[in-house]
């Protein structure tokens, strides 16, 4: 479903991500790690398409993803290190104007339905500035199940959440494995969301040095990451 | 369709923001009435003089009132990211383009409704027989600053110093727009023959269409990273 050749980038002289290939089929789930700086981000805002690659390829359902355009950005939902959410607007406005964005149907159900998701429905009516950090982040994930996404980018989606949320949040991501939702997944947390992950890669200093499916249990995991970064866990 | 649809989504979006933050209308507003002010004292002596120079000070006041707003205008969606947030949407470019223009040329257009029949009224300036022609040259005026101005403040938007970087980008590409605005205005003002002075009006006209085409193309570009 998504495959990832040969991909570099640049920014000035500097490399952040050296000739990273790999590839996702539909329906996998993928948890990203890797210290910070290692140039996870860099490549999910690669892989949707808000960056380009200096050198490589991207396809995605066999469509190179600089001729996919509109119709690739409609599959995909992306929570990023920012909530791409409007301060002055309330919860339910800010999700009425994505769900426009991307011409969900039926917008105020749908819109309804992923505040409950998220367990949010006492805040529908509040203004975003008022919200604490995890109230954010469970609206931020609301936002980008919005248009019932075919291909999910979470990076640290667990920041700020409390156990509700975190458990929230599981549950979204069983959801999606369920439906066969292509996941991708960043994390430093090695306690949440790994489990339900079908393949771990490893990110150091812009290189992809592990990508094996998941058959560790939390030890050994953590064994192999302090091998692969240097660094424990 | 769905593509206006979707500016105008973007429209909705903003007026609701300022709706409920109230935060760009207010300084543009304020910034309109402490010109006017100035104005009244720096003039009430000579009654003449202002009806000379009064195309100039409404153009000036409402192009310097705009300036403030479209400063503000991106800095809304600098935060949380959330202009990135509109890149990732199934849309194409020129919507956002085109969706915060008509949202900046709203808000201008709020502050001259509010503010004119202030400046007519404290300035003592009759109002011209052809006031229609008046509103026309508002209008016009009004969508070339605007459209050449969320442009260049997109622009500016990913730079560190966009506040002071916007003027000075904007005024010197602006001279087309402001001299057609004000030579206009001074036609229906002072009341000279129209042929006298359409010339401006046309001279508006095309900038006003090259100032939407142009950038409507060139935002795919300009928001690559
Ligand atoms: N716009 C940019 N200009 C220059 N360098 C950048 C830019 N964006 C990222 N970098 C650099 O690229 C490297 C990787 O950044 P990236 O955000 O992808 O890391 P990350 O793996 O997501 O880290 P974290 O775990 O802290 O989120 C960092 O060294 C960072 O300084
Ligand atoms: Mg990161």
């Amino acid at each position: 479903m998504i495959e990832v050749q040969n991909v570099t980038k640049k920014i000035g002289d500097k490399v952040i991500l050296k000739n990273i290939s790999f590839n996702v089929e539909e329906g996998q789930f993928i948890t990203v790690l890797g210290p910070n700086g290692a140039g996870k981000s860099t490549l999910f805002k690669i892989l949707s398409l808000l960056m380009k690659p200096t050198s490589g390829v991207i396809k995605i359902n066999g469509i190179a993803v600089n001729e996919g355009g509109i119709a690739l950005r409609q599959k995909l939902g992306v929570i990023s290190h920012n909530s791409f959410l409007y301060d002055s607007l309330t919860a339910r406005d800010n999700l009425l104007f994505y769900g426009k964005m991307y011409g969900v149907k039926k917008l105020e159900e749908r819109v309804r339905e992923v505040i409950q998701q998220v367990g949010l429905e006492l805040s529908f009516y509040q203004q975003v500035k008022t919200f604490s950090r995890g109230m954010l982040q469970r609206l931020a994930i609301a936002r980008c199940l919005l248009n019932d996404p075919e291909i999910v980018l979470f990076d640290e989606p667990y920041t700020g959440l409390d156990q509700q949320a975190i458990d929230i949040l599981n549950n979204v991501l069983k959801t999606l494995k369920q439906r066969k939702r292509t996941i991708l997944m960043i994390t430093h947390n090695f306690e949440e969301g790994v489990e339900l992950s079908d393949r771990i890669l490893i990110l150091n200093r812009g290189e992809l040095v592990f990508d094996e499916a998941n058959l560790y249990d939390l030890k050994s995991l953590k064994e192999i990451y302090r091998k692969k970064v240097g660094i424990s866990a | 369709m769905t593509f206006f649809r979707k500016a105008l989504a973007i429209v909705e979006k903003d007026i609701k923001a300022e709706f409920h933050s109230k935060e760009m209308l207010s300084v543009m507003l304020v910034f309109a009435l402490i010109m006017l002010v100035i104005f009244n004292f720096a003039f009430d002596v000579k009654k003449q003089i202002v009806n000379d120079i009064f195309p100039g000070i409404i153009w000036i006041t409402f192009f310097f009132s705009g300036l403030l707003g479209l400063n503000r205008s991106f800095f809304i969606e600098k935060n949380q990211d959330c202009l990135l947030g509109l890149m990732l949407a199934p849309v194409d470019r020129s919507v956002i383009f085109l969706g915060k223009m008509l949202s900046n040329f709203v808000f201008l257009l709020i502050i001259e409704i509010l503010t004119l029949p202030l400046f007519f009224i404290f300035l003592n300036i009759p109002v011209p027989q052809k006031f229609g022609f008046f509103l026309i040259i508002l209008f016009f005026g009004s969508l070339g600053f605007v459209a050449i101005g969320t442009f260049l403040a997109a622009l500016a938007a990913n730079t560190r110093a966009s506040d002071i970087l916007l003027p000075v980008l904007l005024f010197p590409v602006l001279i087309p727009v402001i001299l057609g605005s004000v030579a206009a205005t001074k036609g229906v003002f002072f009341n000279l023959p129209f042929s006298e002075w359409s010339i401006w009006l046309k001279i508006l006209g095309v900038y006003d269409l090259l100032f939407i085409v142009v950038p409507l193309m060139l935002f795919e570009i300009l928001l690559e990273v």
